[in-house]
């Protein structure tokens, strides 16, 4: 056997409803570990991996998940301009199997389209355990497509879907099309006849001309047929008494469960099994309890993350504490030269490491958003807050990409992407910041455990609640003043609980969590080295004092902080370092201040009062998104919103801090 | 009457969606037009929860408005 390389290898695409285990499939087929979610949308970027099968070397691109191949949203649209544009060898139609009629409208699109599709029927344990029958051969038959059984959370059926790709590259495949009925058929027939669009299957333009789809109206350059296809349409929709593009998506429908009821069998009733979800979801969702439940499940995570984190980040501390006090006498020791101990002890140790003594706190919040998220709640802290995000001019579904920025803003970013209008979207991005990031963590632990040690908890849950209230009326006000005009409808599918597995909420967290140890040793290792140095410059200035270079630059923006109660220059050299990456705020104060005897909490004891330190901890958590942030910004919007995202938080971070600290300097005045 | 008034447990069949392209559209996709037939799972101030065909969907209460059935 000496095949070429190219009669072995293919490229196929991963498609399928938003939450049908794409994803999954995915990380089987590749060996990759991309991350899962119980949410829609998880996927919102596509992806590629290798896959080998025997001698078949398989590209495998994983896509958002689309309903339709009528694009709404941008990672609608990044799905089908990669099928429709592309053209991939095969495409896997991943389907949800106990919601077979909703999925295979996706799958009778990709036939029209002259795909060579190959159905994967996921979650076919729910089918079983719902007590349905699916006829394979019956629905292989009709559609013309081979089926393949699998369960991918358990990694079922993966080598029979495999050996299915491998044999499409060389089956021939039928053209499958839906009657429409004659009139709409006629029509079809006449475009179909006079359109010449190269690169798309005649028939699906004719159809998607019809329904009055922009982008191929677009790519259509014979300007004849736009008057063409505007006379069908009346023409039609005159004879059907509503719009073409909902009768053809009935005939469709109409179309498909006809061949649902045919080829599955029920042998439970329905009304025995009324589900648990809806269960559940009237207790989750109810019309009193939905919100406090929420707040009670971020209550809940919060507790996790510091009561048992607070043990855990102790003995790091320890740890770093004797590790920077080994490695000093041990040069010492060996006559090492000075500045060499210092670098290594004030600057490394002690500045990476009073980040990286959160590393506990950071991993339990990543792990109770896994949980969250894999439980499939977080699709209804969408829904519940639906009501709430509407009085304050945002969508529900904005809800998600602002939960997840809890975590970290640039996933929360990115999954605006989701967002069916664009105004939506952006308005989404620009508070997105203000989600107080797992980066902000450090500080807020640093500055609470310091001043507010009975009280840490309630202290930084405030912060959380400051940033949400201030995304809120930032929202609003941006709204009125750029996007006037009514919020875009919510329509959204819930999906049914699903009990998390332990692996899979370790797996995220760990992933998650490699992420932020990476930046540890990248960003943050550089920030701190680079404020050693600045710190340690000219040679013969006292460590750190305000002769040094650092000194000096911090001391012209400590003026400016004056009035917010934290005017010496440490305090601005931490912030604007902190624009690197948040964690570098903690790391610059520890490698300034690492050379006390009592300790970073000690000295910002002596340097802060608890006004000053909430203050502080307030303009930590607004005054400018991340580098990494910005650059995500500027990626999904254009440079115009990236500036105004930067410029109104710094100008709303200060503003606040002053306001915070001369409210309350004035309040005591009065005491 | 519109989808947004029918009690919970109800099965309803709808009759016609008020609405630009894209609303329609986008509601069609989801399995939502003239014709289908759905029960209200939950109607509550806020989004209500529809249930068509096993599957759970929500949503806004001003579509619900536009959704007569």
């Amino acid at each position: 056997m000496n095949d070429t390389n190219t009669a072995n290898s293919m490229k196929i695409a991963l498609a399928g409803n938003p939450n049908s285990g794409k994803t999954t499939v995915f990380n089987h087929l590749t060996g990759g570990r991309q991350h899962v979610g119980n949410w829609p949308g998880v996927t919102v970027e596509k992806k590629e991996g290798i896959c080998t099968h025997n001698s078949h070397h398989i590209t495998v691109v994983d896509l958002p998940g689309i309903y339709s191949l009528t694009a709404y949203s941008l990672d609608e649209r990044i799905a089908r301009d990669f099928l429709v544009r592309e053209k991939p060898d095969a495409v896997v139609a991943v389907i949800d199997a106990s919601n077979l009629e909703r999925n295979l409208y996706l799958v009778t699109q990709l036939l029209e389209l002259g795909s060579k599709v190959i159905i994967d029927l996921n979650m076919m344990d729910m089918v079983k355990s719902k007590g349905i029958e699916i006829d394979t051969g019956k629905l292989s038959a009709v559609l013309g497509t081979p089926i393949v059984e699998t369960v991918a959370h358990k990694g079922e059926g993966m080598d029979e879907l495999k050996e299915a790709i491998a044999k499409a590259q060389t089956e021939r495949s039928d053209f499958f099309t839906i009657d429409y009925d004659h009139d709409i058929e006629a029509e079809i027939k006449k475009l179909q006849d006079t359109l010449t669009l190269p690169g798309y299957p005649s028939r699906w333009a004719a159809v998607k001309l019809l329904e009055g789809d922009a982008e191929v109206l677009n790519a259509v350059e014979d300007t004849e047929i736009v008057p063409l296809v505007l006379e069908s349409q009346t023409k039609l929709e005159r004879h059907l008494g509503y719009d073409l593009e909902t009768a053809l998506v009935e005939r469709r429908y109409a179309f498909l469960s006809g061949l649902v009821k045919e080829s599955t069998r029920r042998k439970l009733d329905l009304m025995e099994r009324l589900d648990l979800s809806d269960r559940i979801d009237q207790i989750l969702l109810n019309r009193f309890l939905g919100i406090p439940v929420f707040l009670a499940m971020m209550w809940l995570v919060f507790q996790l993350v510091f009561t048992l984190g607070a043990p855990l980040a102790d003995w790091i501390d320890a740890f770093m504490g004797w590790l920077a006090k080994g490695v000093s006498s041990g040069i010492q020791g060996v006559r090492g030269p000075q500045w060499l101990s210092s670098l290594l002890s004030d600057g490394i140790i002690g500045g990476v490491g009073s980040v990286l003594v959160f590393l506990p706190n950071i991993m339990l919040l990543f792990l109770g958003i896994a949980i969250l998220e894999a439980s499939g709640y977080m699709a209804r802290a969408a829904f519940v807050m639906d009501r709430l995000m509407h009085a304050l001019g945002l969508h529900g579904k904005s809800f998600i990409p602002m939960l997840l920025g809890f975590g970290c803003n640039i996933p929360g970013i990115m999954a605006t992407r989701t967002l069916e209008s664009e105004k939506d979207r952006i308005l989404t991005i620009m508070v997105n910041p203000l989600m107080s990031c797992s980066a902000r963590l450090p500080i807020y632990i640093l500055f609470a455990g310091a001043f507010f040690p009975h009280n840490q908890g309630i202290v930084i849950f405030s912060l959380y609640l400051l940033g949400i209230i201030l995304a809120v009326i930032v929202a609003r006000v941006f709204k009125g003043i750029f996007f006037k005009g009514e919020v875009a409808p919510l329509i959204m599918e819930l999906p049914p609980y699903r009990l998390p597995t332990v692996k899979g909420a370790l797996v995220l967290m760990w992933e998650r969590s490699v992420l932020f140890l990476r930046k540890a040793g990248t960003i943050i290792f550089l920030g701190v080295v680079l404020i050693w140095c600045l710190a340690f410059l000219p040679f013969g200035v006292e460590y750190a004092s305000q002769q040094s270079l650092i000194g000096k630059l911090g001391s012209v923006f400590a003026p400016l902080l004056k009035p917010a109660g934290f005017g010496f220059w440490q305090a601005g050299v931490a912030l604007s370092f902190g624009i690197l990456a948040k964690e570098v705020v903690v790391g610059t104060l520890g490698t300034l201040y690492g050379v006390e005897e009592i300790g970073l909490t000690g000295v910002i004891q002596t340097q802060f009062t608890p006004l000053s330190a909430y203050a502080f901890m307030v303009m930590a958590l607004v005054y400018i998104p991340c580098l990494a942030a910005i650059a995500t910004i500027k990626r999904e919007t254009n440079w115009r919103w990236t500036g105004l995202a930067v410029g109104y938080s710094l100008v709303l971070g200060w503003g606040l801090a002053v306001l915070i600290y001369q409210i309350g300097a004035f309040l005591m005045t009065l005491m | 009457m519109t989808l947004s008034m029918v009690r919970p447990g109800e099965r309803v069949r709808i009759r016609e969606i008020k609405g630009g392209r894209g609303l329609i559209g986008r509601l069609a996709t989801m399995g939502i037009y003239p014709g289908v037939e759905i029960e209200v799972v939950s109607n509550l101030p806020g989004p209500l929860i529809l249930n068509r065909g096993g599957v759970r969907l929500g949503l806004g209460r001003g579509m619900a408005h536009r959704i007569f059935v």
